[in-house]
Order: C-alpha cells, then sequence, then structure tokens
C-alpha cells in the first residue's frame, strides 16, 4: 500500500526525522484559509498524489501572495496527474536549499535483506541516477539481526555531506529510518530530497512510503490509509470478496484459477489479437460462490465483450470445478458468449458435464483463446453495425 | 536421481492439525512420501493420517529423524514456525504459507541461514520428485518419472507446464516451485545449479514472471554455468507497470521487472523463451536433439 506523501511526512514526524511545516487542504477554501494564516508570504503548494513527476504536471508551486495561492491553487486542484485526479494538496514552507540528498531503505529481493541505499546527489529519480551516474549511489545491505549500528550509520552519512553537524543529523536520520521500516513493516521508506538547507537544517521535503500489506494486521492504526487508496470501483469490491482482480484496457474478460495462469491467460489473449480487460485469480477451490462473486465483478465491467474461464484442475478435480461453474452460471445469466477452458484432474467427466449444460468447453488454453478471441470480435462488430 | 528430495526423504508437517495441513498429509503419505510426524503446539500425542503429532519441531525431530518440513500454519505464526524448524536442525524447510510479511520472511530466511539449513518458499507449492517423494501441495497424479527439471515462481502455470510435458511423455526428474513472494528462500540460481548436478536431469523448464531481476540472474548463471539446454516461458506479458499482479512478488517497477525485458535477456543467454506454454515441450525437443 502506497502513502500519500503527507502521510509518509506523518510517519517521518513520529521518529523524529524533521520535516518543512505543512498544512493538509482539501479544497481551494481551505487553502486559502491556511494561507491567510501564515506571517510569512513565501510558500509552496504540493500536490498529494501517489505517483512521480507531480512537478513536471504542474503539481508543484511556489508562491507570494493571495492572488497567486488562489489561482495556482484552482489549477492544481483542477490537475488529473498521470490518471491521479488531484484531492488535496500541501500548503508548505518555502525551504531554501543548499544540497539535496537521496536516503531510501527497500527490500532487497536478491539478497534477501534490507537495502538501504543513499546518494548526496538527490532530488532526482533514483532510477536515472543509478543509471546517469551509478557511481554516486551508496548501497549498503543491513543486516536484520543486528539493524544499523552507530559506526555504520556514521560512515554512511559522511559520505552524504560535508558539514560535519549536519552528518550528525543525517545519521541519527538514518537510524530513526530503519526503526520506523521495522515499526511499521514498509517495504519501502524514500525520502528524496532529504535536504541541508542554507541555514544548516536537515529536513525530509519529500517522502514516500509503501506499507507491506500482509503485515497490516499488526497495524490496525493504517486502516485509515486503506480507505484512501486509489483502487477502481471493481478492484474495491475484489478485494472485499478477496478475489485478486486488477482492471485493465481491454474488452476480453478472464476468469482463472492461479496468478501465473491468469496473467498468461491475458498474454494467450493478446497473442492472439485480443485485449484482456482484466486480471482475476479466484484461486483454488471450486466454490460455486466465488465463481459467482467472479462473474458478477467481470460483468459490472462494461467494456467486456466475452468471457474466458480458464481452470487448471490440480488438487481441486475439474468436475468439481464444473458443477461449480454450471450453478454459478445458472444463477449470474449474461448474453456474452463464456469460453470455458478446464484441464487436468478428471477434466474428461468435466468436459462431458459441462458440454451436456449446453457449455462450448475446450481443454486446450490455445484453443479456447482462439475462440474467445473470435467470439469477442463478432460480438463487437455486430455491436457496432447495432 | 533428483534434487534436494528423494525416497529417503523423512519429512515432518508443521501445522498438521489444521484444515490444509491435514488434507494435504493425507494426500502425501497416499504418494508414498515418508512423512514421519507432525507438529502442532499443545497437540502432541493426536495421531492424523497414521501419523504420530508432536508438541514441538524438536521433539519431532529427535523422535522421527526427519530432515525436512512443510509448513501450512497460519501466517501470523508460519515465521516463527521456519525459525523453530530451522532450531531444531531440519535441514530442508518448505514453506507453504501465503501472505507473511516480507521483513519476517528476511528475518527468518536470515536464521536458516545461521543455522546452515535451507528454505524453500514461502508462498510456495512445495516440490515433487515423480516416484519417490511428494512434499507440498501439487498435484501428484499430473506427474511423471523422467528427466526434465522443472522450476517455477507459480502454481497453476507449473500444474499447467507439468501437465503438458507428461502427456507427450516427457517426465520430470524433479519440480521445484519457490514461490510468488518478492523474498524466498531457495531461488532459480540454487535449483539451477542443482538440475547441472544432477545426473537424471536432460534438460531444465524454467517458469518465470514480472517482477524482480531473478530471471535475468537465471540468465548470466545459465550462460556461464550450464551445460544443459534451459527452456523458459515468462508470464506478464499483458501486465501494466506498478499494479501487482496476484502474487506479493508479480509487479513491474519503475524500469525493471518487464516479461519483455526478461525475455530477451534470457533469449541473448541462449535459453529458448516459449511464447506460450504448449511449445514447451517441442522447444526442449529440439534442444535436446541439437
Amino acid at each position: 500500500m502506497k502513502l500519500f506523501e503527507f502521510q509518509a511526512k506523518e510517519l517521518f514526524s513520529t521518529v523524529g526525522i524533521p520535516v518543512e511545516r505543512h498544512v493538509l487542504c482539501d479544497s481551494i477554501s481551505s487553502l486559502v484559509a491556511a494561507y491567510k494564516e501564515r506571517s510569512n508570504p513565501q510558500a509552496v503548494i504540493k500536490a498529494q498524489v501517489k505517483t512521480g513527476g507531480r512537478g513536471k504536471a504542474g503539481g508543484i508551486r511556489s508562491v507570494k501572495s493571495l492572488e497567486e495561492v488562489e489561482s495556482f491553487g484552482k489549477s492544481i486542484f483542477s490537475l488529473s496527474i498521470k490518471g491521479f485526479p488531484v484531492k488535496s494538496v500541501l500548503l508548505s514552507d518555502l525551504v531554501s536549499i543548499q544540497q539535496e540528498i537521496y536516503l531510501s531503505l527497500t527490500i532487497d529481493r536478491n539478497k534477501k535483506s534490507v537495502l538501504l541505499i543513499a546518494s548526496s546527489s538527490g532530488g532526482v529519480d533514483i532510477e536515472d541516477l543509478a543509471k546517469n551516474n551509478p557511481a554516486a549511489i551508496v548501497k549498503q545491505p543491513i543486516d536484520i539481526l543486528v539493524g544499523v549500528p552507530d559506526f555504520l550509520a556514521r560512515n554512511i552519512a559522511a559520505q552524504l555531506t560535508d558539514g560535519p553537524q549536519q552528518a550528525k543529523q543525517i545519521s541519527a536520520i538514518i537510524q530513526s529510518l530503519y526503526s520506523l521500516l521495522m515499526e511499521t513493516d514498509a517495504s519501502l521508506l524514500e525520502i528524496n530530497p532529504l535536504v541541508v538547507t542554507t541555514t544548516g537544517e536537515v529536513i525530509a521535503l519529500d517522502g514516500k512510503v509503501v506499507l507491506d500489506d500482509n503485515a497490516l494486521y499488526r497495524h490496525p492504526q493504517y486502516a485509515k490509509y486503506r480507505l484512501e487508496e486509489t483502487l477502481t470501483g471493481l478492484e474495491q469490491e475484489a478485494r472485499d470478496r478477496k478475489l485478486s482482480y486488477v482492471q485493465l484496457e481491454g474488452d476480453i474478460g478472464c476468469m482463472v484459477n492461479g496468478a501465473g495462469l491468469a496473467m498468461t491467460t491475458m498474454d494467450l489473449i493478446k497473442l492472439y489479437g485480443g485485449l484482456p480487460a482484466n486480471f482475476l485469480d479466484i484461486g483454488g477451490s471450486s466454490s460455486p460462490e466465488k465463481v459467482i462473486d467472479a462473474m458478477r465483478i467481470l460483468l459490472s465491467d462494461k467494456k467486456i465483450k466475452a468471457i474466458l474461464i480458464n481452470i487448471f484442475g490440480g488438487i481441486t478435480r475439474c468436475d468439481d470445478v464444473a458443477k461449480g461453474l454450471i450453478e454459478a452460471l445458472s444463477v449470474v445469466k449474461t448474453e456474452l458468449p463464456i469460453v470455458i477452458r478446464l484441464t487436468g484432474t478428471n477434466e474428461k467427466e468435466a468436459v462431458e458435464l459441462l458440454t451436456n449444460a449446453g457449455m462450448t468447453v475446450f481443454q486446450s488454453m490455445n484453443e479456447a483463446t482462439q475462440e474467445v478471441v473470435r467470439k469477442a470480435y463478432q460480438n463487437k462488430q455486430l455491436n457496432e453495425k447495432l | 536421481m533428483s534434487i534436494l528430495i528423494n525416497k529417503e526423504t523423512r519429512v515432518i508437517v508443521q501445522g498438521i492439525t489444521g484444515r490444509d495441513g491435514g488434507f494435504h498429509t493425507q494426500k502425501m503419505v497416499a504418494y508414498g512420501t515418508k512423512v514421519v510426524g507432525g507438529v502442532s503446539p499443545g497437540k502432541g500425542g493426536l495421531s492424523i493420517e497414521g501419523v504420530p503429532v508432536f508438541n514441538s519441531v524438536k521433539e519431532a525431530f529427535l523422535v522421527t529423524e526427519a530432515n525436512t518440513s512443510v509448513i501450512f500454519v497460519p501466517a501470523r505464526f508460519a515465521a516463527d514456525a521456519i525459525m523453530e524448524a530451522a532450531d531444531a536442525g531440519i535441514k530442508l524447510i518448505v514453506c507453504i504459507t501465503e501472505g507473511i510479511p516480507t521483513l519476517d520472511v528476511i528475518r527468518a530466511y536470515r536464521y536458516v541461514q545461521l543455522k546452515g539449513s535451507k528454505l524453500l518458499g514461502p508462498n510456495c507449492p512445495g516440490l515433487m520428485t515423480p516416484g519417490e517423494s511428494l512434499v507440498g501441495i501439487l498435484p501428484a497424479n499430473i506427474f511423471k518419472e523422467g528427466r526434465i527439471g522443472v522450476v517455477s515462481r507459480s502454481g497453476t502455470l507449473t500444474y499447467e507446464v507439468v501437465y503438458l510435458l507428461s502427456q507427450q511423455g516427457m517426465g520430470q526428474s524433479t519440480a521445484v516451485g519457490i514461490g510468488g513472494d518478492p523474498v524466498s528462500g531457495i531461488y532459480f540460481l540454487d535449483t539451477l545449479e542443482a538440475f547441472e548436478r544432477d545426473s537424471g536431469t536432460d534438460a531444465v523448464v524454467l517458469i518465470g514472471e514480472i517482477g524482480g531481476d531473478a530471471e535475468e540472474n537465471a540468465a548470466d548463471f545459465i550462460k556461464e554455468k550450464m551445460t544443459k539446454p534451459v527452456v523458459a516461458f515468462i508470464a506478464g506479458r499483458t501486465a501494466p507497470k506498478g499494479k501487482q499482479m496476484g502474487h506479493a512478488g508479480a509487479i513491474v517497477g519503475s524500469g525493471e521487472g518487464t516479461a519483455d525485458d526478461k525475455i530477451a535477456y534470457l533469449e541473448r543467454a541462449g535459453v529458448s523463451v516459449a511464447k506460450q506454454p504448449s511449445e514447451i515441450p517441442e522447444l526442449l525437443r529440439s534442444r535436446l536433439r541439437s
């Protein structure tokens, strides 16, 4: 679960990582009110969206008068940055920057450890920096059984800045960030930039946090962040029904058991000239309820022209799956063509059951995919004619 | 021959009194796996599917001389179960449980490393040496004894591929499901290395997916160290960036992890990459002929 900048800063503050003074505003009127409270006319408005590139998109503006706040504020609130509409902004103090540093803690999948990444040339995208100036990046695996000892924090901080006073502050920030990682079960904590101001302070000016969904049971206090997540309506409904669903642009709906097979099904639809409308993993059970829930979600996506159900019966036998499908499809009725593909344990019995129930069923994934693409396309032509 | 498990493998089941643990114990016993004990704290003395239940892994280990454990306990307790197994002296720990917090996995993995054991998973279907031993939840009936090694990040996709192979008469030496989490124990490299050494394996099928760079690392290893042919399939060419596709580890990050990049990288390393699973048997056949 990704957090907004203001939420990241909330978390940073809990472990004493300094952030600039800021106010969260969710409307132009609250922005104007917050600005009027300020003694210093110079300020910055920052759009709150869970994506990078805000600055380029016009989502960050510095202001020095009420007129500017009103006009820039209005334009920022009307923005949609990479598909994310701006629903709130931060009104922050303007910070005069002497140096920008990059600092993050993340998971290294290969080394199977926590990884600290830092650079004295922060303020830019770390991927760009890795490409253009890899030598400027410090990578330090952190042993989870030890944490970040003082010497390590000190040595890393010394590579990031020249000022001894600032290095001391950064060293403390590194250790605070690590304890925040442990406390929150985050899989990413990023401060970019961590700035040294012209007056020598060290401040986290922007932050990115990704929390581990699997650890949320330990942190009921973060449930509020989940409510603000950017899911489509259908994705939210699928989550409520414990289905793994991602909405895509295409017009062929698919329902599959298993994540790898579900991705493969999407890929095959594309390979045979169609476009998948979704990723949907219904998991391993043959329960009709799961299929009914899944069908309802697929059918609420009005783009869909045809549906492919692709099941590999392993432990769950195909004939059980077939019975579940027949029951589910008698509950959820649709005019859309449905192509079923079932393979695995007891597939013969399953094919017989489904064929007797009047359904098109295939044993080969390729044939089923070709069929669903053909049907979707015919249907589309038909619809276009009508 | 095989890798990681064979007919001598002595298995205990952690979480044997749970629904999944009990169900799959029955399947493993029926297949002929030497399931020598189960663990469920507070339920020692019971017997499940004819398998004696112990209160702790230590106790089970001392009585049964198990060398392998398979874990079905719920996510909240699974990292602890992994560490308990390592502490008791279990050499291969197979964790089926899905949804363990990543930092817990890192801590448990580190502990397993310290104790000199190996971890497979979490969030994996386990592994299988056809005709000898099944440790996990793989559907045994689709497998066939043979000389193809299979290693995969996915469950049902593996079964799909194994099924195709078996239908074409291409049995498997060992099939290993390494799991779909961002951090897992045994991975492509360890498995490929073992298949390369295994005299019972002629060729390997590698099934990868979007996210991370494990396939790229595997490609480097294959290019430098492997003499046996490798055929790969990568799922997720149509997956959008930044969205998690079911598996916690299946997400295309910025600048890394796309299926197309992985495919290109593998092909450059001399791996034959199938466009669809149904091409895998033929690709294997042609690689084995040449």
